[in-house]
């Protein structure tokens, strides 16, 4: 019998509880490797290591890193689809509500460190200044999503309406990269990154759509089972 | 067989007298120096570079100047560690490093235009135009930021009267050095190259202008615009161009390589205001460097005695 084969059928008679712990576990990783980015910050905070003007890193950084765990969190159904490793759905509600803590997190920063609470500044500045509108809207848009995370929420509002609301990421994502390119004075070349990243991940879903609409007649999938596939 | 006498030593072997009674000064030199070597890796792999303080980097015979501020000086290692030079990178941590062997001398800066004396001037021969002081100026950052910086320089119009430019020249001009293999960020087209500053004739001659070849007491560190550049305290810190290689005298306006990159955002004058926004972002406030509060910003950046060379322009239209 070959290792691949035996593998196979171990993971058939494997019972459902060590699945399961499995899964807790790399949640726990998951969790744990998450918050690196804002323990590296607190550790550079308290050594002094956060260069000549912390604020600005500070903000710099939880700003990059919502847009790379709002990437991961779209990232999840293309790479179980094409690895075939489907219990990673099993991830990506985490992941995407560390999108909404560093959201939460970069936007803590620019009402406190950068306004210092001035409701009137930061009104003015909404209204006014195009990056922080598309900035400021692609986190509002995060919230209802973050609120509407959990299992009862799904069962509550019903798959397929829970999956139309969360399909406002696909909005936050793009608001959240023109948030980016439209900030900085010169060097386009990290956005146009996190640009190039999201167009072939809308890219994907576009295709998938697409090749779902043509075949249309034969899939008939009941809506609860194509949340797993939004 | 007869075997002669066995070969002595040649005398073109023998170490002639002088050099024996100077083995001992041999030694110790070669000892010194290698010593020296050592110390020099050593010193130059463990302490921080930027903030090494070298011997021959300290600038004699500094005079103080009424127009330095008695505002708290920003820390040199802040001031040598958070630089916006797009030449070597776009990051601002990242010139301190990028520049560390960046190439100062020989350094010649090229004067022509409508000038009298078109001529090519060595770096010590303009250092040494007139006495150094020391300028405690506020340098205020177009992104928003602030330093105050003890430049070390003299004002620019005691080069441009010996240069004696033509009456028809209005403007003048500064280009910084090209050289993508010292300056890597050129390399990158984020900006059009070589990057160019300018200044009306009258803006140069203020006194407050500075052409400026140091810093805290020493020789300018490379990050920080070595071995020449300008300080313009009243105006966005991009507009005080570093690493001067050509200063021109025009008599059209020089189109300056921010407003060439970005015309809506950056104008040629481009004076510290307040009330200008930036099309991005406000210009009211500002970041000092180690404060947690921002500070309001100030008109001119506070450098009031520069208003009456705007009198009767229209500073939305002129920003």
């Amino acid at each position: 019998m070959s290792a691949r084969r035996r593998a196979l059928v171990c993971s058939a008679k494997r019972p459902d509880n060590v699945r399961h712990m499995k899964l807790r576990l790399t949640k726990v990783a998951v969790f744990l490797a998450a918050l690196i980015p804002l323990g590296r910050l607190g550790w550079k905070a308290l050594n002094d290591g956060l260069g000549a003007n912390p604020i600005e890193v500070i903000t710099h950084s939880t700003g990059d890193w919502t847009l790379i765990f709002i990437l991961l969190t779209l990232s999840v159904t293309p790479v179980r689809r094409i690895t075939r490793q489907y219990w990673l759905i099993g991830i990506r509600r985490m992941i995407g509500l560390f999108a909404f803590f560093y959201g939460s997190l970069h936007f803590l920063t620019y009402i406190w460190l950068d306004k210092f609470f001035d409701v009137h500044e930061m009104l003015k500045d909404i209204a006014k200044r195009p990056f922080i509108t598309v900035g400021f809207s692609a986190f509002v848009l995060m919230i209802p999503l973050a609120l509407t995370s959990t299992a009862a929420s799904i069962r509550r509002l019903g798959g397929r309406n829970w999956l139309r609301l969360h399909r406002l990421i696909y909005l936050t994502a793009i608001l959240g990269v023109v948030h980016y390119a439209w900030l900085v004075k010169a060097d386009l070349r990290k956005p146009i990154e996190y640009g190039g990243i999201l167009s072939l991940l809308l890219a994907y879903r576009i295709g998938v759509w697409a090749s779902e609409r043509r075949s249309r007649p034969l899939v008939s999938a009941p809506a609860a089972s194509k949340i797993t596939e939004a | 067989m007869l075997i002669g006498k066995p070969p002595g030593i040649p005398w073109s072997e023998v170490t002639p007298k002088s050099t024996y009674l100077n083995r001992r000064t041999f030694l110790t030199a070669a000892a010194t120096v290698g010593a020296a070597t050592l110390a020099d890796l050593a010193l130059g792999d463990l302490a921080n570079p930027a903030m090494t303080v070298r011997a021959d980097a300290k600038i004699d015979g500094i005079q103080k100047s009424p127009f330095s501020t008695t505002e708290k000086e920003t820390p040199y290692k802040d001031v040598t560690n958070y630089n916006n030079f797009y030449e070597f990178s776009t990051d601002k941590y990242e010139p301190a490093s990028l520049a560390k062997n960046f190439k100062t001398r020989p350094w010649t800066v090229t004067i022509d235009g409508d000038v009298k004396k078109k001529q090519v001037l060595d770096i010590d021969t303009i250092i040494k135009m007139a006495p150094p002081e020391e300028r405690i100026y506020r340098h205020r950052c177009v992104e928003g930021w602030s330093i105050v910086v003890p430049w070390v320089g003299f004002s620019l119009s005691e080069l441009i009267k010996r240069a004696d430019p033509l009456p028809k020249a209005k403007f003048v001009e500064f280009t910084t050095l090209l050289d993508m293999r010292q300056m890597p960020g050129q390399r990158t087209d984020v900006l059009h190259w070589p990057y160019v500053e300018g200044l009306r004739m009258d803006e140069a001659m203020h006194p407050l202008a500075l052409l400026c070849f140091g810093m805290y007491g020493e020789v300018l560190p490379n990050q920080d615009g070595a071995p020449l550049r300008i300080v313009v305290p009243w105006k966005y810190g991009f507009k005080s161009a570093k690493s001067i290689v050509r200063i021109r005298f025009t008599t059209s306006q020089p189109l300056n390589t921010w407003q060439e990159s970005a015309p809506r955002e950056y104008g040629f004058y481009s004076n510290v205001n307040p009330n200008v926004d930036h099309p991005r972002w406000s210009q009211a406030k500002e970041r000092r460097l180690g404060e947690f509060f921002k500070r309001p910003t100030l008109m001119f950046n506070g450098y009031d005695q520069v208003a009456s060379l705007y009198s009767g322009m229209d500073l939305r239209k002129n920003f």
